[in-house]
């Protein structure tokens, strides 16, 4: 029992190493990073996070990064729910491989759809939009998020339904009122990871934006090249990068295991 | 006037699942689908509610024809073998669903729901969810929620499979009472033979998606049309054996032969099956012209007030009966210990048989006075 613990303890130390470097890289000042070893912040600043808040170049990049990460998690949302529904509920002629062909759709790598994005984006004015980013994300994440809420709308019996229409609710009604209730944990987990993955994702979000919407992954890269290395600047930029993750997965933990448990997560 | 079916089938991907029914169910009528699990009694339902479309036949209802008709449409409240609630409900809402969609007043719709509630012992559980029910009760809210629908076909699928022995025992008695009173079609369906009796009203027997049978609940039992309905209406299964009959001597499959008595003895030279019921195989001489036999017992089981002996009679080798055996039930009342290949004689009463022709039709029965 003790043995087990330790292994753990040291397990979870090792795990939380680099995330505690970040955080005490973004509380020290640059000279202290560059003049060698200290395990905790001997002069410590708030000054980087200070900068970051208060520069626009620097905050417009969360906020272009929200702006289509809650686009995307929406419009995935509102495109997944009806198709997984059909997909649990209705047999139709090549439902199984129009199911796996959706989800085959997440294995193509981004960089193929970089450019004739770009183009097409171009093309109808769509270019450095968060609505760009948003929809091109959607290329991932509506597979994923049918994936994920068909295996919570099929372990809802196909009986509530029609007791439903039984009683005499019309579809939407019943829909609205009784069926998204009880999915209601599968649309949080959906939620939470079409949130991260198109937070995380950085080639389509770096091609279709130049300026007006460019996103804190590529103000980050961005600003290596151009000013040398503010070390402490960046590594404040990742704890604040991490944090909507961190923040996001508490909401959802518990229901993270039962779609585990189904398999589709 | 009520609920009539019309030569109504249903396929589904070159499966028959239901094939050519008939019926018709009077308004303030209780009726119980009697047959074995696959034998289309949820099928049924499921036609009759409207949530499935046959694929050919109709379905009337007071007359007018609403055999494509959505199920929102008609005037139908069904309960499933499992517990099906709404679960984000609470129980005073899962109730009043039905009133709430159709707009009724709020004063009528909780005077309705408490009623309900009342009648099925639900009251003291109205604010909490399904879940924090249990099984019985969660069930007693499904029926709640038929009830205050007042619809005018209510269908209950297997409703008390799932619940225990005294719960069932309860509801059983008090479900026809509850629903009669609304005058509305009633449907019960049930894998038991027992249930039927106990609930009465009318029977239908099916088998393999085909109505056997049609009747009062005791003339179905007594009077079995054919020999499915009367395999369906029995538990433990139907004793049957094949005979000749050659002039005033009767030929049995396992090879013994004496005079064509009892119902057999006015029928014509045919083959025949006669089969009865486990109550009707004794074990102990009832009569001097009961006809003795001799077989193997099988299996036995003891419940304690009754005792099952499954025997095997085995058939002649060679001539028209092809050799094998028959396996028969008897029902003995107490504790009757036997082991298996032990040799037993037993007993039928040629007076108690049902006859059936090749047709499987019933060719004679006994005399209803006597067949209790």
């Amino acid at each position: 029992m003790l043995r087990a613990r330790i292994v753990l303890t040291l397990y979870i130390l090792l795990l939380m190493l680099p995330i505690y470097w970040l955080v005490n890289m973004s509380l020290k000042t640059n000279t202290e990073i560059v003049s060698g070893l200290t395990l905790w912040p001997h002069n410590l600043t708030f000054e980087n996070y200070r900068r970051i808040f208060t520069d626009p170049s620097w905050y417009s990049g969360y906020l272009n990064s929200l702006q289509y990460v809650v686009l995307n998690t929406v419009l995935s949302i509102a495109l997944a729910l009806p198709a997984a529904y059909a997909f649990s509920r209705y047999r139709f002629v090549g439902d199984k491989h129009l199911f796996f062909w959706l989800l085959s759709n997440r294995m193509a790598p981004a960089a193929v759809f970089a450019l004739p994005f770009f183009n097409l984006y171009s093309a109808i004015g769509l270019f450095d939009t968060p609505l760009a980013v948003a929809l091109a994300h959607c290329l991932f994440n509506v597979p994923l998020a049918v994936w994920i809420l068909e295996g919570f709308m099929s372990g809802v019996p196909r009986e509530i339904d029609e007791t439903a229409y039984l009683d005499g609710y019309s579809f939407s009604h019943f829909f609205v009122k009784i069926f998204t209730p009880l999915v209601a944990s599968g649309i949080g987990v959906t939620a939470f990871f079409c949130f991260m993955f198109s937070w995380v994702e950085l080639l389509l979000a770096r091609t279709l934006t130049s300026v007006d919407a460019k996103p804190i992954a590529a103000t980050m890269t961005r600003t290596v090249s151009a000013s040398g290395m503010d070390w402490g600047l960046l590594a404040a930029a990742g704890v604040l990068t991490i944090l909507p993750g961190a923040l996001v997965i508490w909401f959802v933990r518990n229901y993270i295991a039962k779609g585990f448990a189904l398999g589709r997560v | 006037m009520g609920l009539v079916l019309d030569k109504v089938s249903r396929h589904v991907g070159g499966h028959a699942h239901i094939e050519n029914v008939s019926l018709t169910l009077e308004r303030g009528s209780l009726n119980v689908l009697l047959g074995p699990t696959l034998s289309g009694k949820t099928s049924l339902m499921r036609l009759m509610a409207g949530l499935d479309t046959p694929s050919a036949g109709r379905i009337l209802v007071d007359g007018v024809d609403v055999t494509g008709r959505h199920v929102r449409e008609r005037s139908v409240a069904m309960v499933y073998q499992q517990f099906i609630n709404y679960p984000s409900l609470s129980v005073y809402e899962n109730i009043a669903s039905p009133l709430r969609v159709a707009r009724r007043p709020k004063d009528e719709i909780d005077r309705k729901v408490r009623e309900a509630a009342r009648l099925l012992k639900l009251d003291p559980y109205l604010q909490r969810t399904p879940q924090q029910l249990s099984g019985g009760q969660q069930q007693r809210t499904a029926i709640a929620r038929a009830l205050v629908k007042e619809a005018q076909l209510v269908l209950l699928d297997e409703p008390l499979a799932n619940l225990d022995y005294k719960l069932r025992e309860e509801l059983r008695e008090e479900l026809p009472k509850i629903f009669a009173a609304t005058g509305a079609v009633f449907v019960y369906a049930t894998t038991e033979p027992a249930e039927a009796l106990l609930l009465r009203g009318n029977t239908a027997t099916l088998w393999e998606g085909r109505l056997a049978q049609f009747g009062r609940t005791p003339d179905v039992y007594r009077r079995p049309a054919n020999l499915t309905s009367a395999r369906v209406f029995s538990d433990p299964p139907l004793n049957t054996m094949r005979v000749h009959k050659r002039g005033l001597q009767i030929v049995l499959a396992t090879g013994e032969h004496g005079p064509a008595r009892g119902v057999l003895a006015e029928l014509p030279d045919d083959d025949y099956t006669i089969g009865f019921r486990a109550d009707h195989l004794h074990l102990e001489r009832p009569h001097a012209d009961a006809v003795a036999l001799r077989g193997v017992v099988a299996v036995s089981e003891i419940t304690g007030s009754e005792s099952f002996v499954h025997i095997d009679l085995p058939r002649t080798d060679g001539g028209q009966f092809g050799g094998g055996a028959d396996r028969w039930v008897a029902v003995t009342r107490g504790v009757l210990e036997v082991e298996p290949g032990e040799r037993i004689e037993c007993f039928i009463d040629p007076r108690r048989l049902f006859v059936f022709g090749h047709d499987g039709r019933l060719a004679a029965a006994p005399p209803l006075v006597m067949a209790a």
